[in-house]
This record gives C-alpha cells, structure tokens and sequence, in this order.
C-alpha cells in the first residue's frame, strides 16, 4: 500500500511536468495552429539556464537561491521563445506546415549547439537540500522534490486559468483559438497575442526543465533530455485536446499515472522497462481514434 | 487496386480539373533533362574505378576517390535517398504528414537482422519474409492512422513508431539486442556481399536499389493513381466530388511508401551491418528523412534523392572536419557550432524553409528558367 | 468620377481581383459607394459578395486597390483597416462561443469609451445574458451580439453580410430596425438577398455577377420587376 502511495505521489509529479510542457504547446497550438518541435529545446535550454544561475549562487543550497534558479530557467525559456516567434515563426504567417518544419529545423540547432557546447555528459546542478531529500508522511516516504513538482503544476495552472479568464489577452487567446479572422476583424492585433503565448510557453517549458532535471534525473542536466520528454507532452496534448488547458492537465495525470502504474507494476515484473511508455504510446493511438480532437478538445 | 480506388480509368479531362494545373512535365523533355540523370548515373556507376586521389572534399578518412570510406557514405546516401523518394510520395506527392515512417524502416531492417541472425534462414526467403512482414504492418497500421487527418494523423503515426521504438529497445525473448542492437550474422549471405571486397558490391547494391526505387516511384506518381494523389493534395472534396473514394488512395500511398522504407531497411541492414535502435528506429532518423525531403524540394522526386545524398554527406564530412587536427585550434564560438553536424544542418534547414521552400530542386529549376530567358 | 468625388466617397475600390484554391472568383471588381446610408450588395449565389466585403476588410489577398474612408488600405493588416473605424458583421455571425456575451463585447472595444449603454438599449437581451456562453444564444440573439460589437464605437463604415439570413421573421423586423437606425449616422455596405429587406433600407444597389458588378445604382431600380429577374435570377 505505501509503495502505491509513492508510486501514486510520483506520477502526479511526473505529469505534473508534463502539464508544464504541455499547456504552453497547447496554447500555441490552439491560437496559431503551430506544432512547437522547439519547445524541447526551450526545455533543455531552461534547465542549463538553471545550472549555469546555480553554479554561481554559492546560496543555491538555500530556497531563495533555488528560486532565482528556477526563475532564470523560466526566464530562459521565454527569451529564446520569443526570439523563436519573433524572427522565426512570424516570416511565415499563413504557411502551417512550413511553421511546423522551421520549428524542427530549431530544435535539431539548438539542440546541436548544446551538445557541442556541453557534450553528451550530464551536468549536476546545484540545489537545496530539502529538494533533493525525502519526507515521511503517515509511513510513506516521499522525496520532496515531487512536492515541489506538483505544486509548481498546480501553481502554473492556476496562474494560467486566472490569465485566460480575467485578463483581456486571455480572453483575446481564447477567442483566437476559435476563430482567429474574427479576431482581427474586430481589430485586434492577434501578432502580439502570438508573441505573448509562445513567451509563456517558453517559460513553462523552462520551468519544466529545470523541474526535471531536479526531481527526475538526480538534479543532472544533459541536452537530449527535452526531446524525450517532448514526445510525452506531445501526446498529453493531444489526449486533453489540442488548445485546452484543462484537457492538456487532465490528461497529463492520466499521462503520468498510466506510466509509472505500468511501468512498475507489469513492466518491473517483465523486465520490460519500456512497457510504460509503450502503453502511454497506445492510450494515445486508442483516444486518437476513438475521438480524435481529444478528452476535452474543441472542434478542430 | 480497382476496387479499393474507385475506379481507375479516368478521362484526361477529368484528371486535369482534379489537379488545376499539370503538375508534371508531359511531352518531350529536351535532352538536357534525360541527359542530366544518366551522366549522373554514369558517373556514380564508375566511381568505384576512380583511383585518384581528390584533396578535402571526400568524406572518408582516405582522400580517393574510390576509397571504401567515400563508397560507403554514398551508399548510405542511396539507402536514405530511396526512404526519403518513399517520404515524398507520401508528403509530397499526398500530402500526408506522417511522423511514423522511420517504423517501417526499422521493420525492414530488424525483421531481416532476426531472420538472418537468429533463426539462421536463407538470404532470400529471409528477404520474403521481411517484405511481408512490411506490407501486413503497412496495410493494418495504414488503415488505422488514416481514419484520422491532418495533425491527428501525424501524431498517431508518431505514436506508433514510437511504440515500436520502445519495443525494440526492450528486447522482447532477446530478439532484438535492446540498446546495442543486432549484429547481422553474415553466415548464409552470398559471398559477393560479406569481406572485403564487398565494400564495391554493396555499394553497386545500393545505387541498383535506388535506381530501381526511383523508376517505381516514377511510373507511380505519372500514373493515374499519382494524379489523384496530386489531387488529393490539394483538396480532398474535390476528389470525392469526382466520384473517387480518397481513403484507398491514401492508403495505397501510405503502403507505398511504407514499402520503400522496409526495402531501404533491408538495404541498409545490408550495408552496415547492424540494426540499432538509435540509427534506425528513432525520431533522429524520421527528422533527418524529413530535412533531406524538404531541403531537396518536396514533390519532386529528384530533389529526396540530392537531398539524401547532400545531407548524409555533410554529415558525414563535416564529422571528419570536425575530428581533424587543426580543428581544435580554431577559437571555441567557431569551433563548437561547427562541431555539431546537427546544428549546421538544423540551420540551413531552417533557412531553407525561410528563403528557400523549393528546396535544391526549385533553386535549379529557377536556375533553368533564367536560362531559357524567361 | 473626378478626385473630388471619389474622396467622398465611403468606400473605392479598383481592379479587385481574389483568387481562392485555384479559383477566379473576384475578375476585376470597380466598387464606388457613396458616404452615408446603406448600399446593398446584391447577385445570385456563389457571385463574390461574401468575397467581396472580406477582400475589403483584407482577409483575403487580393490584386488591385481599395480605398476606405478616404485613404489607401491596399495590403494593410486588417486590424488596421478595422481600427480606421471599419465595423464587420459576418455571415453566419461568428460570434465566440466560447466566450460570454460579456466577453464577446468587451473583445470589441477599441475607443477609450465604448457605448455599452446604447448597446444595452438597443438590446435588452444581451443584457440580461450578459454572463451566458455565445454559443447557447438563439440565432437572433448572436445576431444581436455580431451587430452589437460592431456598435461599442462609433465606426463611419459596417460591412454587413446577410444580417436576416435565417432569422425568424420578428428578429427580422429587429435587425432592419436597427440597421436603419445606425445608417443615419454612418455608411453601411450590406449584402442582402432578401429583396423584401433591401427596399426597406438601401438607397444604393450594386449588383454582381461572375465576379463583376454589373450593375450600380439606386434602390429604385428594383421596382423594375424585369431587371431584378434578370440580375438575380429571382422574381421579387
């Protein structure tokens, strides 16, 4: 039962950071019908961001410094993001799949120039303690970074639904991802709007970079490690339904839950490790098929 | 394919409304079209004779021409030249944006590995065995994914290969090899393909085996059926309104591709010697399908092939570059960029995509046209 | 038509062309509408008319030139041309579902005091569902919402699309109420196949056919039972 528990607690985090990567491809996507392939470079580069901050705060040990860390790799994000949107994306308004192809093209270089710069090994970061250590809860053991995790989702997702239904871009997203001519036929200039989504998807996805990096892969960074999770948020996206954010956080717990289940339960046993992401891989084939525009997509 | 398409005997008429426009050239090409190809072929056929040395630009660690180094990457250049000519039927020539290709490839490749390898069968029924275990895969998967379109559709065609992905590396009753990958066991193969000598051989295997891919994908986009292809790039309603059924033909061009991707496997397991997952099932491979596509021109033909053959080069070159001596002493913002064949190729694909969307096929033909004076 | 004259004019358009997915659809579009009242844009179905106001509003691509409101907005964005005090009310009226009524309105504004209160007066019925999603709002009602939007600031030119296409008959009597109402005080270009609606509001007829206007001029013209036969292929 305690190893239910953990194993429950550790799948929230895990799609909490899914969530993270997640929302901001939905948005994009709803708004612009782009296909982000670069937010697993705006990922990878969040979580460098946070090592090169933490390896210059000799306070990074503390929580303060831990957030300057966690800003600086949000920061990260949404500067390469915008810069992204700005002289990449924009160039091609009205050319779909030319935005789609342009945005592999940036991962392949960003992706590229991290290894040069870095190489292939991880880089460790450095953290507080209280991240890295483990609480006993009722007899469960839980490490805190999956805390930190969950609630930096739940965090997130709050920050985003208030901005989507209090504030005017919100509701200037929201009505775009309906039907983006009528924006601009009622005068609104949807460019900025455009700019404004790929920045806060950038700097979710750096958050979640550096969340990863923290909680799930021992606090290393290494630059192939946003492809990977890319995939992962790709298919979350498309479960919840391209261009909701409540959908894209539904179907990231599912996401989360449906792997570590999987994967410690029938795969430990088989010794197929992989089984969990296999059996996410075909929750998706299944919902694509069965309804292709998601849990709780809209028309597409 | 009849009675899966609808009916194949379309008036002429017909099919150009389908399409708008000719979109391919009918008529006599003058010769220089003909020509160019087979002095192309020619001299690819009569590389492994060029003894001569060629300082800097062969990509090989021997600077002849002749050299296995430089026949083996350009082997590999023809391998992938045919899975991207496959890619474009599907992407160019369809329309269909499939992100799953790379399962069929691996298909091929493995299949074959674990015939030859683990059951020790015969070359040929191995190959048998390998194509139809492609096509069963093709037709069920084929007809699964294309209930869906548009960005649905690539993400489940994703979705799959990324199972089969996972399922390699897992090594299911030791099959695969998991991470590190299958040796192929040379043991029942043909003497002419294994040792030494069979650098020259493979090498001629590989450019037959693109030749022969090209003809086939030739005869199919020209045919009928590559018109409606056209056609249902364009808009799938004015297919259906033209008393065609869009779904058979896509799925013919699905299974078509698909094919050539499990026959480029097969050549490849040939070639190298290995199948891995990282070089053969992973997205890397699907995005360095889909860069040669686009930086060759999509919906060409010609332009997946010089595609191919230009980007496993470059990558292949400029890891020798990057591996020399005097590399090292160029100043670091110089040297790490170009360390990285990822990031030389990401950039120019990227600025292909902005400046250039034709590709290398579109720059020559706005090459020609300037010199036809028009 | 002297420089004079075309300054007058609300809206001048020249040599429009619009292709979409391959076809012709606009060949050459001359439009002159004058400023003040309303001008309907009259032809058979499939003629451009729907094409027509979206090219002016810069929604579509298109070759040749359009002037509106005295000034040169070929090839401008079309928040642009909308922020020049451009109103659109689209076919179909493409309200947010989505979004509150509230929300879809407040989407809208442009000027520093929008006149919510005329909006409200004018209908009562977005008032009271002020907090309700779009999309559960009857047809008339999002017609209500489409040309409310429009009426938050004051804009000297509507374009109009089929504002009683599927209304029933009391919502009918509402929209040429208030179109009527507004026309007094700006240009509206409104396309319109119901003839009954254009008598009773246009001063201007412009018709087209195949891509052309064939025919522009006063409402007057439609009592001619012939040409309105001819020209719309319907008896009136």
């Amino acid at each position: 039962m305690t190893t239910f528990v953990a194993i429950t607690v550790s799948g929230l985090a895990l799609g909490a950071v899914y969530f993270l990567i997640a929302a901001g491809l939905s948005l994009i996507y709803g708004l612009m019908g782009v296909l982000n392939f670069a937010h697993g470079a705006f990922l990878t580069l969040g979580g460098y961001a946070g090592w090169a901050v933490a390896q210059q705060l000799t306070a990074a040990r503390g929580g303060a410094g831990f957030l300057l860390t966690a800003g600086a790799a949000a920061l990260a994000g949404a500067a390469v993001a915008a810069a992204t949107e700005l002289l990449l994306i924009r160039p091609l308004y009205g050319r779909q799949i030319a935005q789609i192809l342009v945005t592999i093209g940036l991962d392949l270089a960003l992706v590229g120039l991290l290894l040069g710069a870095f190489g292939s090994n991880s880089r460790a970061i450095g953290v507080p303690a209280w991240v890295t250590g483990v609480t006993a809860i009722g007899g469960v053991r839980i490490p805190d970074g999956d805390f930190v995790a969950f609630g930096a989702g739940l965090a997130v997702l709050g920050a985003l639904t208030w901005f989507l239904r209090r504030t005017r871009y919100g509701i200037i997203i929201r009505a775009g991802a309906e039907n983006r001519d009528m924006v601009r036929a009622l005068g609104v200039d949807v460019g900025r709007a455009f700019t404004l989504v790929f920045t806060v998807g950038g700097a979710a996805a750096g958050l979640a970079g550096l969340l990863n990096s923290v909680v799930f892969s021992g606090a290393l960074v290494d630059p192939t490690q946003g492809d990977q999770l890319l995939i992962f948020a790709f298919i979350v996206v498309v479960i919840g339904g391209l261009g909701s954010i409540a959908g894209s956080a539904l179907a990231a717990v599912v996401v989360g839950l449906v792997q570590v289940y999987v994967g410690f339960y029938a795969g430990g046993g088989a010794g197929l490790a992989q089984l969990g992401n296999v059996s996410v891989v075909l929750v998706l084939a299944v919902v694509l098929l069965v309804r292709p525009r998601g849990l709780l997509g809209g028309s597409t | 394919m009849t009675g899966l398409t609808g009916g194949s005997r379309l008036p002429e008429a017909v099919l150009t409304r389908l399409t708008g426009q000719r979109q391919t050239v009918t008529g006599r090409p003058g010769w220089r079209r003909v020509a160019a190809p087979l002095v192309v072929l020619a001299i690819f056929a009569l590389l492994p004779f060029a003894g001569f040395a060629v300082p800097w630009v062969l990509p090989g660690p021997v600077d002849v021409v002749n050299s296995a180094g430089t026949l083996e990457v350009l082997g590999l250049g023809f391998v992938f030249a045919s899975v991207a000519l496959g890619f474009d039927v599907l992407f160019g020539f369809t329309g269909l944006l499939s992100f799953g290709q790379v399962l069929y490839f691996a298909a091929g490749a493995y299949v074959l590995d674990i015939a030859l390898s683990v059951w020790h069968w015969a070359l040929l029924p191995a190959l048998a065995v390998t194509a139809a275990a492609g096509l069963a895969l093709a037709l069920v998967l084929g007809a699964l994914c294309l209930r869906v379109r548009g960005i649905a559709f690539a993400m489940v065609t994703l979705a799959f290969a990324q199972a089969g992905y996972y399922l390699i590396e897992d090594n299911p009753h030791g099959l695969t090899g998991g991470d590190t990958g299958l040796v192929m066991a040379a043991g029942r193969l043909p003497p002419q393909l294994v040792g030494v000598a069979s650098t020259r051989n493979l090498y001629w295997l590989a450019l037959v085996f693109l030749v022969a891919v090209y003809a086939v994908t030739w005869l199919a986009t020209e045919s009928v059926t590559g018109r409606v292809w056209l056609a249902i790039r364009e808009s799938e309603r004015r297919a259906e309104v033209l008393g065609l059924r869009p779904f058979g033909f896509r799925l013919a061009s699905f299974v078509f591709s698909s094919l050539l991707a499990t026959a480029g496997g097969m050549v490849y397991l040939l070639l190298v010697g290995t199948a891995a997952p990282a070089s053969v099932a992973s997205t890397t491979v699907t995005i360095s399908v889909l860069v040669m596509v686009v930086l060759g021109g999509v919906g060409t033909r010609w332009g997946a092939v010089a595609g191919a053959i230009v980007y496993v080069y470059l990558q292949q070159y400029l890891l020798k570059i990057a591996a020399e001596p005097s590399f090292g002493s160029l100043p670091a913002p110089l040297r790490v960029p170009l360390s990285q064949p990822d990031f030389l190729l990401g950039v120019i694909f990227v600025l292909f995509v902005l400046f250039v969307p034709g590709g290398i096929a579109g720059l020559a033909g706005r090459v020609r046209l300037r010199r036809e004076g028009r | 038509m002297t420089g004079t004259r075309q300054r007058d004019a609300a809206v001048a358009a020249a040599g429009l062309h619009v292709s979409i997915a391959g076809s012709h659809v606009l060949q050459g579009i001359d439009l002159r509408v004058p400023e003040g009242g309303v001008t309907a844009l009259l032809g058979r179905n499939g003629v451009g008319k729907t094409t027509t106001l979206r090219a002016l509003l810069g929604l579509l691509p298109s070759s040749g030139t359009i002037r509106l409101l005295g000034r040169d907005v070929t090839g401008w964005p079309v928040h642009r041309i909308v922020r020049l005090g451009v109103g659109y009310v689209p076919e179909d009226r493409d309200v947010f579902a989505g979004l509150t009524v509230r929300e879809n309105l407040r989407l809208a504004e442009i000027g520093p005091r929008p006149r919510y209160d005329l909006v409200y007066d004018l209908f009562p019925e977005l008032k009271r569902r002020q907090r309700q999603p779009a999309g559960t709002l009857s047809g008339g009602q999002q017609q209500m919402l489409a040309i409310g939007r429009v009426l938050l600031d004051e804009r000297p030119l509507l374009l109009v699309d089929e504002p009683t296409k599927g209304l029933a008959p009391r919502f009918v009597t509402e929209v040429i109420d208030v179109l009527q109402r507004v026309s007094a005080a700006c240009t509206i270009v409104m396309v319109e196949q119901n003839v009954h609606v254009v008598r009773a509001l246009a001063r201007q007829v412009v018709v087209l056919d195949h891509g052309r206007v064939v025919h522009a001029g006063s409402s007057a013209d439609l009592a001619d039972e012939g040409l309105v036969r001819r020209l719309l292929g319907v008896s009136a």
